[in-house]
C-alpha cells in the first residue's frame, strides 16, 4: 500500500496550508481595555483571530500533512515507535487524573496510590528497589540517575570527576554527563560492535564516577559480558547506568538490576507505547538499588498506615527537584495502564515479537547489515549510497524511513526497528521499500520524495538563515 | 489463522510466527534471544494482564479516591478552562501518534504548528526567537541559568534570584546551576515585588544572572521591571524573566523592560491541571541563538528536482521556492555537539505546543486579554471579599495582582486551610499565618462559595 499524503495544488502549484497569521491577524490595544495602570501594561498585541470553523480547518489540514505510526510503518531505529493503543487516552483523560499537584495528600489520595503501584510495577520490571516518576522525558531521567550517582559519590567523600560513555551511546549520554558536571571518557566499541572489556579496564579508574550503557546496544546487540563489565566498573568504585532506549528488547526476559545496574531510566514513551506526541510529553523515571534510594528527587510516594492510605515523603538525602511538580503525570497513567493490559506474558511477548521482527527483516533486506544475532533493532548500512537519500526515497513507497547516519560505527547507517507490531506482510512491505530504494537510480534517490506534503526540503539553507517565525518572513 | 499472542498488539499469527522463524533459519523465538543463563530473567513480574474494560474501571476508581475539591491553586500551576476544540484536533492521531520531525517532507503539519507556536511566543515576549521544547518553567529557569553560563563564562559565577520563589523552582535551578559550576543567590523583596535597591546593592562582577518574575509567586504585578533590567544590562549580567502565556498578553513587554530571555509556562494554556504537567517557554534575543537549548523549527524552501538545476534552473532553491518548515540549527544539539551541546535535551512537550497554540488560536488576541484582565479583576474582588471577613486580611502585599494574592489569617494557616479542604475548598498555606488563593476563570464562578467556607472556618 502507497501511503500518499495531504498535497494540495491549484493550477499545477502547490498551495500549501497558509500559516495561521496568513489568514487574518488582529491588534488589540491593551491598555483601552486593561484594568492596570498604563505603565504595567503592553500597549498593543498583535496574534491571529481565526474562527473556530478556520482553526479545525487549519489544523485538521496540517495533521493530514503528517506521519504517525498510525498512519503506517514507523521503524525509527532507538526511537520505538509503536502502536498506541485507544484505550489508554481514555484512563489519561479521567478529570481524577488531572488535579493541582498542591492538593494534599489527604485529599489526592488516588493519584497517589496509582503513583505508587506505577513505581512498584516499574521498580519489578527493572530489577530495581527504588523509582521516581518525577524526570519529564528520558535525557530528564539520564541527568536524574547521573545526579542521584553524583550525589551518592559526594555523600561517600568520593569525589569522582569521570563518567565512561561507549562511542556508539546516544548523545544524550553524554550530553547529560557534561550538563552534570562530569568530564567524559569515550570508549571506542569492540570490534564485534559490543564494550571491549579490556578496553573498558583501561578506561575505568580512581576517577570514574560511572559507566552509562544501552543494553541491548544501539546497533541491537545483547552486551553478553555484562557481569565482567559490571564487576569492572564496580571493582574501581563506579557505579552502572542503564539507559532504558532498548528495554523494549528485554521485557520479561532481562532485568538491568538482575545485570548489575545500579540505576537506571525507563522511557515509558517508548517501551510502554504511550504516545510520542510529535515529540514529547514522554517521562523518564528512574529506578535504583536500595544504596541509591536515599538520593532520589523529592517527594516520593510510600504506603502510611491503612487510615491514611499513601503518604509523599522527601528522601534522607535528596537532590531535590528535577522538574518544577511532579513531572509528566497523564504520560506515566497511559504507561500504567499499557503495562495492566499485557501483563507479564504480554510483556514478555511484546519483546519476542520485537525481536523477531527486526532479526526477520534483517533477514530479507539486500543492503549488508554487519553484526548480529540482533535484539529489537539493526543498523543495516547503504554502502556506497547516501543514507539519506535511501530514506527520503522509501518514503515514496509507503513507509517512514529508519534513523540514518547513526550510529556512527556503521558507515551510512540505517538504524532499523520495526517493533513488535507489524506482521509478516507489513514487513515484507518495508524490506521492500528498502531494496527498491537502495536499487534505484541515482536521479530517484536526489529528487525523492514525492508523495509527501513537501518535495526535498533545503534544511541547509534553513540553517544558514534562520528564520524562526512568521514575523521573520515579514517582507519577503 | 490463530493469534496466540501474549500481547493484543502483535499481529502475528501462529502461521506467520512459523514462517518468519523458517526464513531466519531458527526453531523459535528463545533461539534469537543472546541473554547469557547467568543474568536472564525466568522469574515471574507478577503483573496480572486485564482487560481494557478492567484497567479503565480500576483506573477511574482509583482515581476516583481523590477528594472532590473546587481547587483556588496556583503558585506556578494554572488551571483554565481548555475549548473542546483543543483535544479535539489535538488528538488527531496523525499529531499524536507521531514522532520528531526527523523526516521534514513527512511532517510538514508539526514542524509548521511548531513555526506558529514559535511565532506567538516571539509577539508574546517581544523577543527575536522562541523554541517549543522546555519541560516546564522550573527546567526552562535551570535552562537559562547554563545558558548564562556560556555566555558570560569569564565574568562571574552567581545566579540571582528572588527570595519570595517558589521551592520547586528554586531547587530544580540548584540541580542545573551544580553541573555548570554556579552559585545560586537571594536577593530580597520588598512588600512582595522586588526590591530593586537591595538589588543594585548586591550586582557586581561575579553575577552572571538576574532573575525575576512577572507576576511574581505572590501574585504580584512588578512596578519596576525596568530598574531590574538596567541592573542587569549594567552589571553585564542576563536578565531572565519568568512569566506564563497568559500574563504576558497584558503586563508589560520583557523587551521592552530590557529582558535578555523570557521563561516561563506555557502550558497554562492548553493544558488542565495534569497534576503539574507543564510546558516550559523559553525565548531570547536572536544574538543568543546558536546558543539556545532545545528545537526549534526554521522556515525553508523545497529545493529543486535535480532535472530543473541541470536544465538551466538557477539557483535549487529559487527553482520551486515553496516556503517548507524544518528542524534547524542541530549542530547545537546533543546528536552533533555531544557533550559540547547547548543542553542534553532532545525533543520534548511538542503536543503540548500544539495545544497551546491551539488554544491562543481559538482565544485570538482579544480573547487573551480578556481572559488576562479577568485575572487581575477576579484576583482583587476576591482579596476585597475575604478581606472584610474578621479574622483574614487580603491582599498581604499593597500591589496589583495577576490570578493570585497571599491572606493573612489570624489562625494557623495550615489548620485554616485544612478546615477549608473539609469544606470543599484548596488554598495554598504558604506561612504560619498565610494562605494563598488563585482565582481563574475556572473557578471564578465558585467564589462565593469560597468566601462563605472562609467565614464558617476563620
Amino acid at each position: 500500500m502507497i501511503h500518499d499524503q495531504a498535497n494540495y495544488e491549484r493550477d499545477g502549484e502547490n498551495v500549501r496550508e497558509p500559516l495561521l497569521s496568513e489568514k487574518g491577524e488582529e491588534t488589540v490595544d491593551v491598555r483601552d481595555e486593561s484594568p492596570l495602570p498604563d505603565d504595567l501594561t503592553r500597549e498593543e498585541l498583535t496574534l491571529p483571530n481565526p474562527s473556530e470553523p478556520e482553526i479545525a480547518r487549519h489544523y485538521t489540514r496540517l495533521s493530514q500533512m503528517n506521519w504517525a505510526i498510525d498512519s503506517g510503518p514507523y521503524p525509527l531505529g532507538s526511537c520505538t515507535m509503536k502502536y498506541n493503543p485507544k484505550f489508554t487516552e481514555d484512563v489519561a483523560a479521567d478529570p481524577n487524573a488531572a488535579v493541582h499537584p498542591d492538593r494534599s495528600a489527604r485529599s489526592a489520595q488516588g493519584i497517589l496510590e496509582l503513583q505508587y503501584r506505577l513505581q512498584d510495577v516499574l521498580a519489578e520490571i527493572g530489577g530495581m528497589d527504588a523509582v521516581t516518576l518525577q524526570p519529564p522525558a528520558g535525557a530528564a531521567g539520564e541527568l536524574t540517575g547521573i545526579l542521584v550517582a553524583k550525589a551518592y559519590h559526594e555523600h561517600h567523600g568520593n569525589d569522582r570527576s569521570e563518567v565512561v560513555i561507549p562511542a556508539s551511546a546516544h548523545g544524550t549520554n553524554f550530553a547529560t554527563a557534561a550538563t552534570a558536571g562530569y568530564d567524559v571518557v569515550e570508549l571506542p566499541s569492540g570490534e564485534d560492535g559490543r564494550v571491549d572489556v579490556e578496553a573498558l579496564e583501561a578506561a575505568v579508574g580512581d576517577d570514574t564516577a560511572a559507566l552509562m550503557l544501552t543494553n541491548p546496544n544501539t546497533v541491537g546487540l545483547f552486551e553478553r559480558d555484562i557481569t565482567e563489565i559490571a564487576e569492572v566498573v564496580h571493582d574501581a568504585g563506579g557505579l552502572l547506568y542503564y539507559d532504558g532506549a532498548n528495554l523494549n528488547a528485554l521485557l520479561g526476559r532481562g532485568r538491568p538490576g538482575d545485570m548489575g545496574f545500579d540505576v537506571m531510566h525507563y522511557n515509558v514513551h517508548k517501551t510502554f507505547a504511550t504516545p510520542h506526541g510529535g515529540g514529547g510529553p514522554g517521562a523518564g523515571p528512574v529506578g535504583v538499588v536500595d544504596e541509591l534510594a536515599p538520593f532520589l528527587p523529592t517527594p516520593r510516594v510510600r504506603e502510611a498506615d491503612e487510615r491514611s492510605g499513601y503518604e509523599r515523603f522527601e528522601p534522607a538525602r535528596t537532590i531535590g527537584k528535577v522538574h518544577g511538580f511532579a513531572g509528566n503525570w497523564l504520560v506515566l497513567v497511559k504507561a500504567y495502564a499499557y503495562v495492566a493490559r499485557l501483563g507479564d506474558e504480554g510483556l514478555s511477548d511484546a519483546a519476542a515479537k520485537a525481536v523477531l521482527n527486526a532479526n526477520y527483516l534483517a533477514e530479507r533486506i539486500e543492503l549488508d547489515v554487519p553484526f548480529g544475532p540482533f535484539h529489537h533493532e539493526f543498523a543495516a548500512t547503504a554502502g556506497e549510497r547516501d543514507a539519506a537519500d535511501v530514506a527520503k526515497r522509501m518514503l515514496d513507497f509507503g513507509v517512514h524511513p529508519p534513523t540514518t547516519k547513526w550510529p556512527e560505527m556503521v558507515p551510512e547507517a540505517m538504524l532499523t526497528e520495526p517493533t513488535e507490531i507489524e506482521g509478516q506482510s507489513s514487513l515484507d512491505n518495508l524490506a521492500e521499500a528498502f531494496n527498491c530504494a537502495y536499487a534505484d537510480t541515482d536521479e530517484a534517490l536526489g529528487s525523492a520524495p514525492n508523495r509527501t506534503a513537501a518535495a526535498r526540503i533545503d534544511q541547509v539553507g534553513a540553517a544558514r538563515n534562520p528564520r524562526l517565525s512568521w514575523q521573520a518572513l515579514d517582507g519577503e | 489463522m490463530s493469534r496466540a499472542n501474549g500481547t493484543p498488539y502483535a499481529p502475528h499469527t501462529d502461521e506467520e510466527t512459523a514462517a518468519m522463524l523458517a526464513a531466519i533459519g531458527v526453531d523459535d523465538e528463545e533461539a534469537l534471544f543472546d541473554i547469557p543463563d547467568a543474568v536472564a530473567f525466568d522469574d515471574n513480574l507478577g503483573i496480572e494482564p486485564r482487560t481494557e474494560r478492567e484497567i479503565r474501571d480500576e483506573c477511574a476508581r482509583i482515581l476516583n479516591r481523590n477528594d472532590d475539591l473546587t481547587e483556588f491553586l496556583g503558585r506556578g500551576h494554572y488551571g483554565h478552562y481548555v475549548p473542546s476544540v483543543v483535544d479535539h484536533l489535538a488528538d488527531r492521531a496523525e499529531f499524536l501518534t507521531s514522532y520528531t520531525q526527523y523526516q521534514p517532507e513527512a511532517s510538514q503539519g508539526f514542524l509548521q504548528a511548531l513555526f506558529e507556536y514559535q511565532s506567538m511566543l516571539v509577539e508574546l515576549t517581544g523577543l527575536d526567537v522562541a523554541n517549543c521544547s522546555m519541560y516546564d518553567a522550573a527546567t526552562a529557569l535551570g535552562e537559562a541559568a547554563t545558558l548564562a553560563d556560556r555566555l558570560r563564562s569569564t565574568s562571574g559565577d552567581v545566579v540571582l534570584v528572588p527570595e519570595q520563589l517558589r521551592e520547586g523552582k528554586r531547587a530544580v535551578l540548584e540541580n542545573y546551576c551544580a553541573g555548570a559550576e554556579l552559585t545560586v543567590e537571594e536577593y530580597p523583596t520588598a512588600d512582595g515585588t522586588a526590591d530593586v535597591d537591595a538589588l543594585a546593592e548586591r550586582a557586581g562582577d561575579d553575577v552572571v544572572m538576574v532573575y525575576a518574575e512577572n507576576p511574581t509567586v505572590r501574585g504580584c504585578i512588578e512596578e519596576r521591571l525596568d530598574a531590574v533590567g538596567d541592573v542587569a544590562a549594567e552589571t553585564d549580567a542576563l536578565f531572565v524573566l519568568g512569566s506564563d502565556v497568559v500574563a504576558l498578553s497584558v503586563l508589560e513587554s520583557p523587551a521592552a523592560v530590557g529582558a535578555d530571555v523570557v521563561v516561563g509556562e506555557a502550558g497554562a494554556l492548553g493544558l488542565p491541571t495534569a497534576y503539574g504537567m507543564g510546558l516550559g517557554i523559553f525565548a531570547c534575543r536572536d544574538d543568543f541563538l546558536r546558543q539556545v537549548p532545545g528545537r526549534l523549527v526554521g522556515a525553508s524552501e523545497e529545493r529543486a528536482p535535480p532535472e530543473a538545476a541541470r536544465d538551466g534552473g538557477g539557483d535549487a532553491a529559487d527553482a520551486r521556492g515553496t516556503r517548507a518548515y524544518t528542524l534547524t540549527l542541530q549542530t547545537r544539539e546533543q546528536h552533533i555537539r555531544k557533550e559540547r551541546a547547548t543542553s542534553n535535551i532532545c525533543t520534548n512537550q511538542a503536543w503540548v505546543a500544539l495545544r497551546a497554540a491551539i488554544h491562543a488560536a481559538t482565544l485570538g488576541p482579544s480573547g487573551l486579554v480578556g481572559l488576562a484582565n479577568d485575572c487581575v479583576r477576579e484576583a482583587e474582588a476576591l482579596a476585597t471579599r475575604i478581606d472584610e471577613l474578621s479574622g483574614a486580611a487580603a491582599p498581604v502585599h499593597d500591589r496589583h495582582h495577576f490570578r493570585e494574592f497571599a491572606v493573612r489569617v489570624d489562625q494557623p494557616a495550615a489548620a485554616v486551610a485544612g478546615d477549608l479542604e473539609t469544606e470543599g475548598f484548596a488554598v495554598h498555606a504558604i506561612d504560619d499565618h498565610l494562605l494563598q488563593v488563585c482565582v481563574t476563570d475556572l473557578n471564578a464562578g465558585r467564589t462565593d462559595g469560597l468566601v462563605a467556607a472562609f467565614e464558617e472556618v476563620l
